[in-house]
């Protein structure tokens, strides 16, 4: 038998103060992706059968290479956090719950830096 | 030992479909169907970079039957997730609890995104000249 209060047990299991940070994150990045996805979606419309040319052009400004990579971002950021959830709900053996998880991460974390490479590579050849 | 059949109490199945529980739900899938959809903005952009004709090859499939109607979902996914989580956020900050509120912040949240789907390929179309 441990020898030990309850606090002192709640305290040694807590949270290390960081209960709230996942929670708090999807929120900041849910706010972030508002005003982004919405630019996304309109400049999206606007270049409908747009050519190559022209969509360089486009990704090639400083301002919307800018929003692009804080889209990118946010988006894979909030995706990673949103399935942690859907897997920590539904994904009963512990360890296949934390494969999927890692395994997501890595591949949204390449996914995110294969768009900014691509974004970065669009920007400085324009 | 032999595994016994016990019986369950009854889960979701005996609960009357509600628009706040269907909402519920469509919001999640609508999440991870955009992670899913993601693929098609990473393939977009890495074919951008990669030159002339991969981004051709990319924006021949996107604008196939079949890639415009994955876009259609697409868009739609995303502005409903996104006017669900403007929702969400109202009710992080404490607001709009009440039944009333709640049924019609749903059915609002749904007709917001359907209507911003559709002036958003009304436009698109419009910009190809029809």
């Amino acid at each position: 038998m441990a020898v030990r209060t309850p606090i002192g047990r709640a305290r040694g299991l807590g949270s290390a103060k960081e209960g709230t940070h996942h929670w708090w994150m999807q929120r900041v990045t849910a706010i972030a992706l508002v005003p982004l996805a919405l630019w996304f979606v309109a400049s999206v419309a606007s270049m409908a059968g747009a050519d190559y040319v022209a969509m360089r052009a486009w990704a090639g400004q400083p301002i919307t290479a800018t929003l692009l990579i804080s889209l990118i971002v946010a988006t894979f950021y909030h995706a990673a956090l949103g399935m942690q959830v859907v897997y920590e709900d539904y994904v009963h053996p512990h360890w296949v719950k934390v494969v999927f998880d890692i395994a997501t991460k890595l591949v949204f974390f390449a996914f995110a830096v294969a768009c900014i490479f691509s974004i970065l590579k669009l920007a400085f050849a324009a | 030992m032999v595994a016994r059949e016990r019986p369950l109490s009854p889960h979701l199945q005996v609960y009357r479909p509600q628009i706040t529980s269907v909402l519920s739900i469509v919001h999640r899938l609508t999440g991870v169907a955009l992670c899913v959809g993601t693929l098609l903005l990473v393939w977009w952009l890495v074919a951008a970079a990669a030159g002339p004709d991969a981004f051709e090859a990319a924006q021949g499939f996107i604008g196939s039957i079949f890639g415009r109607l994955i876009l259609f979902g697409w868009s739609w996914a995303l502005l409903y997730h996104l006017c669900n989580g403007v929702r969400h956020l109202v009710w992080d900050a404490g607001y709009g609890f009440e039944l009333d509120t709640l049924t019609r912040s749903g059915w609002l949240t749904l007709v917001v995104s359907i209507g911003l789907t559709l002036i958003a390929w009304i436009a698109g179309y419009a910009m190809m000249g029809g």
